[in-house]
């Protein structure tokens, strides 16, 4: 089987994003490669965090939305009848672009996934397991000892450390994250991008950005999104490596779009 | 005055600037005075009748407590209330408020919070928009009818299943039950709204994490939202305290200190109701006994509400 061999972690083949009658995404196909960082950047509009969002299943959640195509994940097709949302999301994490902490203690929040996922060890077990996610996570230093203290209490920059620790406690294959640092400072967010290079040899992680800079400094891959102005459904316009897309872009569009002249 | 002002150049800035001190002057407004004052008056009704209600509570139960035939400490510790023959011990008609209430919460709570999740976390924005007020109907029954629901429906019912024997014709189980039907809506919305106010944020994450929706609202969402649940409990449990039209109706009509939910008691306001309902004259110890159970309910209401402060403000749950 050419599955075990795939060097992609995810791809989407043809994939389009329905909100009721609107059609959001159009015919994205699309492969995110394991132990890499892809980013998805475009202008607003442009669909990439619905692209994003369709990698986990996180827009079954909204009303009314519908996923056409492919979106493969170790060989599955992830909209296959029978594959279940609760069981793809616990494979393909998520990073949201606001800091989400539950207002439970730092330790509950990265506990509540293992424990909702059956955790059968003992409680020193799941202390390691905590501790390991957040040394992960690069907040072990910062937290190990206000372990008891709200997730709510700590910084911006370190409660989304913590939304990234409480993904990882899951044990996913894959990260998506949705813009994670547009609510950052600058310094936060750099410690997040130097965060997602460490993770990279142990996760698949797929981000969002707004952020060119970030973009070029901090993936390995590349995917330009634009929507279509005819029927407003976003599509993808260029992949490739970040080099490539950055310095040899071979789309005009995307050479617009980098060098700043629209979004 | 417009010369004045128009005056304001350079050369002559004191006669410019006395100018606009005298525009500044402060002009009557009657409008916004008797507006202000209607208001305060409104404000002023709602306290005045509060005080006053308390004020006549206090007065009436004084003289009761001053009556030679009545002591305090018997009032609180016996277990007969039998204004006839003067025995004022007010325990059997708490004892069957307590019962009754207790019976209520046991069918509200899960029911009200079973409602309210499902209103919540499972059903779609159409079928919330449309149940919601159905549930808020409920609500505006007039008590009565309740009350007559309970005699003529679930008693018998009850009578049917365990036996007519057991079960009296008034009893408090029957009383109990139904009046958890009626603060069952009021537990419901305002856990409801409790619940609906966490942000979606911390749903999104919980579910990002691979929880199913009932993990996600029994782990995240009623924490978060516990603070507004335990108040709507409690303003609930007041309600069902303060309940008398079901009670009694459902009941029964004689202070009967019993934990048996089959047999018939009466409820502090179940007794009010009938005492004052009868030819009761104006300054005997009956009427007066009745003040006093009054300023117990009120005490009792009062505690709940002040629980519920208390309660609101420990647990709050700071989301964002």
């Amino acid at each position: 089987m050419t599955i075990q061999e795939s060097k992609y972690a995810i791809e989407a083949h043809g994939m389009s994003v329905f909100y009721g009658a609107f059609r959001a995404v159009k015919g994205v196909t699309l492969g995110i490669e394991k132990n890499r960082i892809t980013a998805l950047i475009g202008p607003s509009g442009c669909g990439k965090s619905t692209v994003l969002r369709s990698f986990n299943r996180m827009n079954d959640l909204i009303a009314g939305a519908r996923t056409e195509g492919e979106v493969l994940y170790r060989g599955q097709n992830l909209y296959a009848p029978d594959v279940d949302a609760v069981q793809v999301r616990r494979n393909i994490g998520m990073v949201f672009q606001k800091p989400n902490p539950f207002p439970k203690s730092i330790y509950d929040n990265i506990a509540y996934g293992p424990r909702i996922n059956g955790w059968r060890g003992s409680k020193s077990e799941l202390d390691e397991l905590v501790e390991r996610a957040l040394r992960d996570a690069a907040l072990w230093d910062e937290v190990k000892d206000d372990l008891k203290k709200s997730g709510l209490a700590i910084s911006g920059g370190q409660q989304q450390r913590l939304c990234i620790a409480r993904a990882l406690a899951v044990e996913p294959e894959v990260i998506l994250m949705d813009e994670p640092c547009s609510a950052l400072d600058p310094i936060s967010t750099l410690k997040i991008e130097e965060l997602m290079f460490e993770l990279r040899q142990n996760y698949t992680i797929c981000i969002v950005t707004h952020n060119m800079q970030q973009a070029s400094r901090a993936s390995d891959y590349t995917a330009f999104f634009l929507m279509d102005r005819q029927d407003r459904a976003g599509q993808l316009i260029e992949y490739g490596s970040t080099d490539q897309i950055f310095q040899s872009p071979r789309d005009n569009r995307t050479e617009q779009y980098i060098s700043g002249r629209f979004g | 005055m417009t010369d004045q002002v128009t005056v304001s150049s350079a050369t002559q800035p004191r006669r410019a600037i006395s100018a606009k001190i005298v525009q500044l002057q402060r002009r009557p407004r009657i409008g916004e005075t008797i507006i202000q004052v209607v208001l305060f008056f409104c404000g002023f009704v709602s306290i005045f009748t509060t005080i006053g209600i308390v004020y006549v509570l206090f007065q009436e139960s004084l003289s009761f407590f001053a009556d030679p035939e009545v002591s305090l400490s018997e009032f609180f510790t016996k277990t007969v209330w039998q204004p006839q023959i003067g025995e004022f011990g007010i325990l059997p008609l708490v004892n069957a408020t307590l019962l009754t209430s207790f019976i209520a919460m046991l069918v509200a709570l899960p029911l009200g919070i079973g409602m309210a999740i499902y209103l919540s976390e499972y059903a779609s924005l159409r079928l919330r928009s449309t149940l919601k007020p159905i549930i808020e109907l409920l609500a505006g029954i007039p008590t009565v009818v309740y009350g007559y629901f309970a005699l003529t429906f679930v008693t018998p019912a009850l009578r049917d299943l365990f036996g007519r024997d057991t079960v009296s014709i008034y009893n408090n189980l029957s009383a109990g039950l139904v009046v958890g039907i009626l603060i069952t809506p009021m537990i419901a919305t305002l856990s409801e709204d409790a619940l609906s106010a966490v942000p979606s944020s911390l749903r999104q994450a919980s579910f990002g994490l691979g929880a199913t929706r009932w993990e996600t609202a029994i782990h995240i969402v009623v924490p978060a939202a516990l603070s507004g649940i335990i108040a709507a409990a409690i303003i609930a449990m007041s309600r069902a305290v303060g309940e008398t039209m079901v009670v009694a109706l459902a009941a029964g009509a004689s202070p009967n200190f019993t934990w048996n939910p089959f047999q018939p008691a009466e409820t502090m306001t179940g007794h009010i109701a009938r005492i004052s309902g009868g030819d009761l004259s104006y300054g005997s110890i009956d009427y007066r006994s009745i003040f006093a159970i009054g300023l117990v309910l009120f005490f009792v209401t009062l505690i709940l509400n002040i629980a519920s402060r208390q309660i609101v403000r420990r647990f709050r749950e700071v989301y964002e």
